[in-house]
């Protein structure tokens, strides 16, 4: 089981409880300080991609965050249950390069670009949102931000949903005397 | 933490003070209030994020969004931000070719390259 686990109801403002919920956990878990910005804000963009795709595609699910203490890392998943659609491809977002987003071994298919052909933007537009607004897209904009900022990201989804699995490398326990 | 906003001219720009956290939950009311400005003919924005806490890609989105806006009247649409945490994100998008970052408002104001 996870170290903590939250579930939230698929809205915008809960990411920000998220966010506060994750970098305490990660802080207690020993990420270094310096990575904790990194944390908070991978963290959110995954809750809010998780949060775009529930309301786009009327889940009426809470979003999941689960985040792990191992001996020496921390890792952080963040799971929808939102359909995805087969798709071909690795994490794709806003021209920056998938970084560390390798196709996942794991039983639930290739790594999965969300927006397969489509532009960024196109996909995880809330309901309410103007088609004017699609210009300021954030869905995959969310995932390159992931990509540039974790170096163990992966992201993988089927028809039931998918899961964004982030680490990052934990100080070792102080020595002693 | 919310977010703040407050604006004020500085001759023909119009200086934008965001403060607080630019997120999926805020960042609406940053858009408003671009689209808003936009609107009322204020095309020279300088938008000071001196006093952000935290932005993400919504935010980022919202000032791509703005930059179109001002760009569709000869416009232009300035940043000002110190904070390494907070540029580190534009350069992670590769927005740091796409937006000018200046150090201060004075100097924002003043540039007309």
């Amino acid at each position: 089981m996870a170290t903590v686990e939250l579930l939230f109801s698929a809205l915008p403002e809960h990411v920000r409880t998220a966010r506060l919920v994750a970098a305490a956990v990660a802080r207690r878990a020993g990420v270094d300080e310096a990575v904790l910005d990194e944390v908070r804000l991978a963290v959110g963009e995954a809750c809010t991609r998780a949060v775009g795709l529930h309301m786009s595609h009327g889940v009426d699910a809470p979003v999941r965050v689960a985040l792990i203490e191992d001996e020496k890392k921390f890792s952080i998943e963040v799971g929808d249950d939102a359909p995805h659609p087969r798709a071909s491809g690795a994490v794709s977002g806003a021209g920056v390069p998938p970084v560390g987003a390798e196709p996942s071994e794991n039983g639930h298919g290739p790594a999965e670009s969300e927006g397969g052909a489509l532009p960024p933007g196109a996909r995880g537009t809330a309901p309410g949102q103007s088609a004017a607004e699609e210009d300021e897209g954030d869905g995959e904009m969310g995932l390159a931000v992931i990509s540039g900022l974790v170096d163990d990201v992966e992201v993988s989804a089927d028809e039931n949903g998918g899961v964004i699995r982030m680490s990052w490398p934990t100080a070792p326990e102080p020595v002693l005397p | 933490m919310d977010l703040s906003l407050s604006t004020r001219t500085v001759g023909d720009r119009t200086i934008v003070e965001v403060g607080g956290e630019i997120d999926v939950y805020t960042a609406p009311k940053l858009r408003e209030q671009l689209v808003e400005l936009v609107n009322d003919g204020s095309y020279h924005l300088v938008v000071d994020m001196e006093h952000v806490d935290f932005l993400d890609s919504t935010g980022l989105g919202v000032l791509v969004g703005g930059l179109k806006r001002v760009r569709a009247h000869e416009g232009s649409l300035r940043l000002v931000c110190n904070q390494e945490r907070i540029l580190k994100i534009f350069r992670i998008t590769g927005l740091t070719k796409v937006f000018p970052i200046h150090t201060s408002v004075d100097e924002a104001v003043a540039a007309t390259d």
